[in-house]
Parts: C-alpha cells; structure tokens; sequence
C-alpha cells in the first residue's frame, strides 16, 4: 500500500523541569500525544516511533521559562496520503450511495456512488448488502472485503479520506491479486507454449 | 420538486397517486441541493421543512421523515458552504421533538453526514451531545411515562449514533470526549433554567456520560468521561463554601452540643437530638443548589459503579478514578464530599480496590512529592483506614507499619538534637497525627486479636512519641488526649510526662505545622453530610459513636479484667457485625455524624465563640463533636 513511509528524524523536545527526573516518560509523553494526527512536522500522520535520546540540556524558553532540550533521533513510521495513491481498506459499510472504508484501523475512507465506476452496481440480494461487477462475478465487495481504492482528497483534521474505485485498478484486493496472477501465468505460459491455460482467466 | 407538490397538496389521495422510489427521492433532493444558485425555491422549501418550531401534523411527520431518508442518500451533494442554512436547520433539530419514525431519519441523516465529510464529524457529533438533554419545553414531560418512553427513544438514538460514527471514523471518539466536556451544563447555567431545570439537565447529561463510559466506545472516552465527572464533582463541591454554612445561624448549636449530655438525658433527649441533628444536617446544605446537585450527581456515580461491578470492570473503573483523584482532588483544598466516590469503589471491592487505595496513599505519603500532597496523602489515609469499615484490621496494620516505619526512619535521620520546629517536619507531624488518628478509631478491634496485638506493641511507636521532635506536643491535642487514653486503657505503652491540653482542640503548634491549609485538621472522610449520598455511604462506614461506645464501657471497666475481656469480644475487628447485633438503628446514625469529626475548622469560629471554649471544655468525650460545618 502506499502512504506509509518510515522516515529518519532528529527532534528536539522541550521538557518542564518539573519532569527532569523522568526524561524518558516526558519525552514518551510528548510523542504519544502526536500519534493519530496529521503534523506537517512529520510530514504526515504518526503511526509509530523508535526514538533514542542523544542528550539534554538546559535553557531558557524565550527568556522567561526555564526549560531541558531533548534531542531525539530514530525512526518514525508516518502516513501521508496524497491525491491518486492507491491505499487500502477494510469495507465497514456499504450503502446504495457510497462504500465506507477503514484504513489501517484509524483512518475512515469513503467512496460515493459518482466515484464508483458503472461497472460496480449496488445489489441487495440473499447474502446483504454487496458490490458486484457486472462483468466479472467473482468481483464483489461486501463487509469486510480489503479494498484497493484512489485518493482523490484528505481531510487532514480528522484523517478522513475521499477516495475513487473509477481506475480499473481498484476494486477488491483479493480479486486484483487473482486476476494479476492470472495474467502472470497467462504472459509466461503464453511465452512458454503460446498456450492459455483453460479456465484460469475465466474464474476471475 | 416532486416532493413538494406532496407537500403543498395535502390531501390524502393526491400522496396516493404518486408512487417515489427511493432513487426517485433522492434524485429530486440532489436536484434541490443542486439548486441553490438558480431561481429555483425548491432548495428553500427543503431548508423550511427542516424548520420547524410547531407541532406537527402526522402529514408533516410524514412528509419530514420521507425528505430526511432522501437527504441521507444525497449527502455526498451537500456542502458546507452552499447549504449552511439547511445543515443549520438539520443540526438544530431535536431527536425528542418529533414522532418514532421523524426522529429515526433525523439520527441516520446525522450519521451518513460524519461520515460522508470530515468536515461534519464535528457538527454532527455536537448535534448528537445536545441531544442528551432534552428540549426545555419537554422538562416537565419527564416525569410522565410518555415523557420516559420518549427520553428512552432518543437516547437510544443518540447513543447508538453516536456508535455507528465511531465505528466508521474510528477517530470520532477523541474528538466526542472533548465535545461532551465542553457541551456539560455549566453550574451557572442555574441561573438561566432554574435550579430544577439545571439539576434535571446535569442528572441526564451525566447518566449519558456514563451511559458512553459502559458503552462500546467507552474503552477510547471512559476515562475522559470518569474524569470529568470526578472535576465536575469537585467543582460543585468547592462552590458550596464553609463560610456560608458557618455562619448559618441555625448551625451554631453543632458546636455548643455535648455529646454525652445528649445521649444520658433518655428519650426525650433523643428526640431532641434526632430534631436537631436532622435540621443541622442537612438545612444548611438543602438550601443549597450546588449541594443539590452533587448530591444527586454523586449518587448517579455510586449507581454507576455498583453497575460496573454487576459487569465485572471495577477494577477498570477504580484505575482510572485513582489516577483522577491523585490529580485533582488530593490536592483540591479541602474536598468534603468527592472523595466519597473513592470510597465507594473501595467498599464495593475492598480487596482490590480498598487495599489498593491505601497502598496507593502511603507510597504517596513516602514518596518525594511536594509537602502538601504527602500531608494531604496522610490526612487521606488517616482518615480512610480509620473509618473504612470494610478494612480488615490486618490492612490496616500494614498500612499503619509503613508510616511508623517511614517516621522512625525520620527521627533516626534527625537525630535527639534537632529543633521543634513545626513547619520544618509538618510531613514528620502529619505522618505521626495519621498513626495517632487511626488507633482511635482501630485500636480497640486490633488489640482484640492477640497476634495482631503483639504486631502493633512491637512497632516503635513509642520512639516516635518520645523523640525530640515531641509529636505529642505538636500533633492536635485532641487527637493526642484520646490516643493516649486508649492506648493507657489498652497497655500499650505509657508516656510518663503528663500533657495538659486543657481540652483544647488545636495548639498553636498544631497550627504551625498544618500551616494556611490547616492540613492538621483535615479528615476527609468525616462523615458525609449530603443525605442521598450518605445512605449509600453509611453502611461501610465507622462512625465515632460506634467507637466511642466501646472505650466509654472500656474506660469504666478498665480496672476489671473481666469486664474487659467482655467489651473486647464486642468491639471486635469485625465493626458491622457488633453493629448490627446491637440492633442499632441505621437511621440513628445520622446524630453519630455529628461526632468525631475535627475537619475542616474554622479559625473565626474558634476564637469567635470565644467564652464558648468554657463549654467546649466540659464535653467529657474524649475527641471533640464536629467542627466541620454542621451537618448538611
């Protein structure tokens, strides 16, 4: 998926010095706050940290408050969708209207019907509530299928993304990951013997 | 629109005559949505219809719920700019308001908006917090059972709203938390609705708070939610002032009350004492707003966790309400009712929660943080361990070891030529007050069980009292004289210098080492004044006359053995049972608040009573009736 970069960073955090005895918790303290967020420092949304201290010292903020610089380096896990990355997600809910999808367990994502291409029509059938393509049957979204979608926009605020299932990339996970295998073994058994192996592309 | 011509022609069979899909509907809303910018009403029609005040006619209802569906599906074409006027009218909308079906629409049209746009999680869960207090119009209405069923119906709403958002913008619940803080009714807020409308509101919007903190979002806002009705507690707790109460006039005889006159002057005197204790109890505090609600706020929090333990997460809960009072109310000047709620939580599990309440104080206590906290912690436990009732003698031995051990380790590190020097060792002389207070209370059930006994005559307590640092001087005289009697009675030990006090209830030494926030007078967990909350209370609780009782028959019986084996079998570790098998009425109870309690004390009623101390004096009780304000 893209989105996720692990990015080196040196940071300085400003420690009280009510907490000079417990550094390491401030300084965790500081950090954790950041997770979830959107930060232009980090270039994105804190997912994860593996921060070592490389030392401290003393000041005065701005000449009034005395504080502990902490200079921090590491690791640090951010995610920063941008407009046509393809991201993925778990479908929370489906309705006649729009698909609702979580990415990564904290980010909601949601693809209205303009943005869901002709081929994917809503059914209300036995089984619930489900996407289905009107040319591959095996293609259907349902509650709980990973979903490969676009970014078309992100509400930084709350992480809350506007994406597209109109690239013909998109759609189900698993359905794109079987069809490109089948590809795979079509181009090599076709460079092989020039053959199609029967009933592969069809299952699709 | 088509939808409008529904509207305009009222008439049951032209409605008839038209048969909408569900696309159908939502086609012609995104058209009026769409619409806004051209000369075409039916955008303006929409945002009307959303904009009622009125009752509505089962038509309107109607016709309201079907345009609420269609909006639902056509949220995706409703922008923030374009159609500020219709979200206004949406989100000013009550669930209460309207019929079943009208306020079902309502409660999913709020929910496909959070999650269409980022930029309406916000709007919409706001709308939703609203929504926990009903419209001010309907107040009167909910003591009817058509008013019940409808507060029923839209909380039900909001909550399982307020579930769906957070199910699908898993990042909705951080920013409710915040929003429901911000949306509580303020305590001013009185001053508005009245004092029933505000105690009506804050009730409800505290059992949603609660209602959140049990739900399926409780594990990301249940603290947050704990928390803030912990502050709000505390909050309305330090808007009732002792001034107001003390200078009650109908207060004033609390203090010139003695206590065994009442009880020797039979039934007469009783009911006299009832009259009076009654009134003093609670009339100042009955007129008071703020008591009103705390009391009825604190007795929704102990309803709350009664069910957390019916659900097996007390423990949960008593983390996080540990961690709120080591950060507000520990250190909240004085706190006289919210700490009650830690309390409870003990009592519900004193095993777990209780000796962990304890354990919690005395690490506090010998921990390295500021002296006002150690000396607020020492007050707390010496307070707690001394009238939780629920406390095995043997938790409160352990407790009652660390602190004499922490005071030895104190006196070694001073050494015999030190200064008495209040101020310097105030966490010295609160430590050694703590250890004094609690064997009032607790001495008699530990003597009673040899091994405990033996316990408690080796800890060096007597090189504590005997030190230079002289806590006997400096610690409340009061404190020191009923400490010392029963620890005579008990042979404990004996301290050979004679102290006289001159029944003094505080020395200027006491007050040096208590210092501006009289710390050496504070016992936090004097009896409870609010009477709703009280009740809740009363059952896990020592009161001084379930003591007193006891050294009263000890001290006549002193010289005889066997009467004393006799009262030591009464007053045995287990309090509740000698309770009970003397048949004491619970209600009676309510006189016992009144005795044994120092805290908090006014300086201006001391010295302002002035000739008043010659009656003082003459109370043959060993610890004086309450200074705290009478009660409420």
């Amino acid at each position: 998926m893209e989105g996720l970069v692990v990015s080196e960073a040196k940071l300085v955090v400003v420690v009280p010095p009510s907490m000079s005895k417990r550094i390491p918790e401030a300084v965790l303290q500081e950090l954790s706050f950041h997770l979830f967020k959107y930060n232009e420092i980090f270039g994105g949304v804190l997912l994860a940290y593996d921060i070592r201290i490389d030392g401290k010292e003393a000041g005065v903020l701005q000449d009034i408050l005395p504080h502990i610089c902490v200079s921090l380096s590491g690791n640090l896990l951010v995610f920063n969708p941008k407009p046509d990355m393809l991201l993925e997600g778990t479908v929370v809910k489906l309705t006649p209207e729009s698909i609702h999808v979580v990415v990564l367990g904290f980010a909601s994502a949601v693809i209205v019907d303009e943005d869901i291409r002709e081929e994917l029509e809503y059914v209300d059938g036995r089984d619930g509530e489900v996407y289905q393509s009107k040319y591959h049957k095996h293609h259907v979204i349902k509650i709980g299928t990973v979903l490969r979608f676009q970014v078309k926009s992100l509400d930084e605020d709350i992480i809350h993304i506007c994406g597209s299932l109109a690239p013909t990339g998109t759609g189900s996970v698993k359905w794109l990951e079987k069809r490109n295998m089948g590809t795979q073994m079509l181009d090599s058994t076709k460079g092989a013997d020039g053959f199609i192996i029967g009933g592969m592309l069809s299952d699709l | 629109m088509g939808m409008e011509s529904v509207h305009n022609t009222t008439g049951t069979n032209e409605v008839e005559n038209y048969d909408f899909t569900d696309s159908e509907l939502i086609y012609y809303v995104r058209n009026a949505l769409d619409s806004t910018t051209s000369d075409d009403s039916s955008y303006q029609e929409l945002v009307g219809l959303m904009h009622h005040k009125e009752r509505l006619s089962p038509d309107q209802v109607a016709l309201l719920s079907t345009c609420l569906k269609a909006l639902s599906g056509a949220v995706s074409c409703i922008d923030m700019t374009c159609h500020k006027d219709l979200l206004s009218s949406i989100f000013a909308m009550s669930l209460w308001r309207h019929g079943v079906e009208a306020s079902d629409a309502l409660a999913d049209l709020v929910v496909s908006l959070a999650v269409s746009n980022g930029k309406f999680v916000d709007l919409c869960l706001a709308m939703l917090v609203r929504n926990f207090m009903p419209p001010y119009s309907f107040m009167d209405s909910l003591k009817e059972p058509r008013g019940l069923a409808r507060k029923a119906h839209a909380l039900s709403l909001v909550h399982s709203s307020l579930e769906s958002i957070s199910r699908l913008v898993p990042l909705a619940p951080t920013r409710l938390a915040a929003l429901v803080v911000q949306e509580m009714p303020r305590i001013q807020e009185k001053e508005k609705i009245g004092q029933a409308g505000a105690l009506t509101n804050i009730r409800i919007f505290v059992e949603n708070m609660f209602r959140l903190e049990s739900g399926p979002v409780g594990a990301l806002v249940g603290s947050t939610m704990l928390m803030a009705v912990v502050d709000r507690l505390l909050d309305l707790d330090l808007d009732i002032s002792w001034d107001d109460i003390l200078k009650d006039e109908s207060s004033r005889g609390i203090f010139e009350m003695e206590l065994e006159d009442w009880e020797y002057e039979g039934e007469d005197a009783d009911d006299l004492e009832q009259i009076i204790g009654q009134s003093l109890s609670r009339k100042a505090l009955s007129r008071n707003a703020s008591a009103e609600q705390l009391d009825a706020l604190l007795v929704l929090t102990f309803e709350h966790l009664e069910s957390c333990q019916t659900q097996g997460r007390l423990n949960e809960v008593f983390s996080v309400l540990l961690q709120s009072f080591c950060r507000t109310v520990l250190n909240a000047y004085k706190s006289k009712f919210t700490q009650f709620v830690m309390f409870y939580v003990c009592a519900l599990d004193p095993e777990n929660c209780g000796v962990s309440f304890s354990k919690t104080l005395v690490d506090l206590f010998c921990s390295d943080c500021p002296p006002l906290t150690r000396m607020s912690a020492a007050a707390y436990l010496a307070s707690y361990l001394s009238r939780a009732m629920f406390l095995s003698d043997k938790v409160v031995l352990t407790n009652l070891k660390r602190l004499v051990d922490w005071c030895v380790e104190y006196c070694g590190i001073h050494g015999d030529d030190c200064d008495l020097n209040p101020e310097a060792h105030r966490i010295f002389y609160a430590g050694c007050q703590a250890i004094m207070y609690i064997l009032c209370f607790r001495m008699r059930g530990i003597i009673t069980v040899p091994w405990l006994k033996s316990q408690l005559s080796m800890m060096p307590i007597e090189t504590i009292l005997k030190h230079p640092l002289a806590p006997l001087k400096v610690c409340l005289p009061s404190v020191v004289e009923e400490f010392l009697g029963q620890a005579k009675a008990a042979r404990l030990f004996t301290v050979s210098k004679t102290f006289i006090f001159d029944d003094l209830l505080e020395s200027e030494l006491s007050r040096a080492f208590g210092g501006l926030e009289r710390l050496d007078m504070f016992f936090p967990f004097d009896p409870c004044l609010l009477k709703q909350s009280d009740s809740f209370i009363r059952q896990h609780y020592i009161y001084w006359s379930m003591v007193g009782k006891h050294y009263a028959n000890d001290e006549q019986g002193s010289s005889d053995e066997e009467e004393d084996e006799e009262i030591t079998v009464k007053g045995n570790d287990n309090m509740a049972m000698s309770y009970d098998d003397e048949g004491v009425n619970l209600d009676d109870f309510d006189l016992a608040m009144t005795k044994m309690s120092i805290t908090p004390k006014n300086h201006s009623l001391i010295y302002g009573y002035g000739g008043e101390l010659q009656e003082l004096s003459r109370m043959p009780s060993k610890i004086r009736p309450s200074m705290s304000p009478p009660e409420l």
